[in-house]
């Protein structure tokens, strides 16, 4: 199972990052082999439609699962759209909820904002 | 005052009123403004919530709807190229399960996927995003847009009122609050802009917006500070500061707000309203002529 996560930087210690389509890094897990590997988040720098283009580059990666503290609406419809569960986030500590998840104790998440466009920097 | 002869000079003269937040007396200006000049046209370009017409009450004399482009992809044609997804500035095409998806709200309708698109597989459709609405109140042609709920952005309403203003008459337009991509559309033509602030420090970092954005579009521009008191007024010091001409000034006035909130004009129902509106007038015309 391939596991997608908003991250502050390329390392497995850095950190969940708050925002989702402006996240700096995608940490992309695979559960079967235990690795990870980091994508460049090319979106972060969108003039506008980040979740949407930050959403595709994950959909592109095939993955399974999104675990993110937040996630706007036209990101969850294009994640969603592909059959991808969003799955959220306990704290900031990445190893910790790739523990969580495989004991089963992560939520779906249930509330999509309908999007910030600037004003909640 | 012999106020509706020399007006006659500011014919065909666009002037933008418009501040960092709403509240601070935009409409206020503006229609007294309109109706202090006698023959002029007033626009409503506060498109998301509109409020002029509660002064004015026109009669509506015509109306209709205002539409976007929107690209709508014939998926038999489309081999997921993904060139569109690939142009799109704002990201308003995906790609998943084989297709492309669309995102109607974030599409600028500038054409370009339908463009770039190798097999011809997008094309156009029409979507109604609101209205404009033209009437009359005595001598003042009133247009005023109305953006229907849920949509995005009023930039189409606002460019479509601005085509439809008169060129012959003095124009006030009725600016949205705030800086950002409506405003800029609204005053972009503009002669003149006035900014209205409030005498708070919030006022004077809402004025400080405005003012770079006039500065930025360099088109000519003074102050006038609403609700002013006995007590200190950050606004007027910032006007002082950054020399920016002081065109007019109204004092905090109890009756005035209630008459107001009446959806009275108060250039209609009051003579030192009207010569202080004919006044800020003249303060422009210096400013222009």
């Amino acid at each position: 199972m391939k596991l997608a996560m908003p991250v502050n930087e390329n390392n497995i210690k850095s950190g969940i990052c708050y925002s989702f389509g402006r996240a700096p890094w995608f940490m992309i897990y695979d559960t079967e082999i235990k690795k990870e590997f980091f994508i460049d988040n090319s979106a972060a720098s969108s003039a506008g439609g980040a979740g949407i283009k930050a959403a595709q580059l994950l959909v592109d990666q095939n993955i399974d699962g999104l675990i993110t503290p937040r996630c706007g609406q036209n990101a969850a419809e294009v994640v969603q759209g592909a059959d991808i569960k969003i799955i959220k986030s306990q704290g900031e500590d990445i190893e910790e909820n790739i523990k969580l998840f495989e004991s089963g104790k992560l939520t779906l998440l249930d509330e999509i904002h309908t999007g910030y466009h600037n004003h909640g920097k | 005052m012999k106020f509706t002869r020399d007006i006659t000079i500011m014919e065909s003269k666009k002037i933008a009123v418009l501040s960092g937040k709403g509240g601070t007396g935009k409409t206020f200006v503006s229609v007294n403004l309109a109706d202090a000049a006698g023959k002029s046209v007033y626009i409503d370009c506060d498109v998301e919530e509109p409020n002029g017409h509660l002064f004015f009450k026109p009669e509506i004399t015509s109306e209709e709807k205002v539409t976007v482009k929107i690209p709508v992809v014939n998926h038999d044609l489309c081999t997921g190229c993904r060139k569109c997804t690939e142009f799109c500035r704002f990201n308003a095409l995906a790609y998943l399960k084989d297709k492309v998806k669309v995102f109607e709200d974030i599409c600028h309708s500038c054409g370009g996927c339908m463009l770039v698109c190798p097999q011809k597989a997008i094309y156009e459709k029409d979507l109604a995003i609101g209205k404009v609405e033209i009437g009359k109140s005595r001598q003042v042609k009133i247009l005023s847009g109305t953006m229907d709920i849920g949509k995005a952005s009023g930039v189409p309403i606002i460019k479509r009122l601005l085509e439809l203003g008169s060129l012959e008459d003095l124009t006030i337009i009725d600016c949205p609050p705030g800086s950002a991509c409506v405003t800029m559309e609204s005053i972009k033509d503009a002669d003149f802009c006035v900014l209205v602030a409030e005498p708070t420090l919030f006022g004077v970092h809402n004025l400080a917006m405005v003012h770079e954005l006039v500065n930025l579009f360099k088109i000519p521009f003074g102050a006038v500070l609403n609700k002013c008191t006995d007590g200190e007024n950050p606004a007027e010091k910032y006007c002082d500061d950054n020399d920016i001409k002081i065109l007019g000034k109204f004092d905090y006035d109890k009756e005035m707000g209630r008459l107001n909130a009446q959806g009275e004009i108060m250039s209609r129902v009051d003579k030192a309203y009207n010569r202080k509106f004919a006044e800020l007038s003249y303060a422009i015309l210096e400013e222009i002529k």
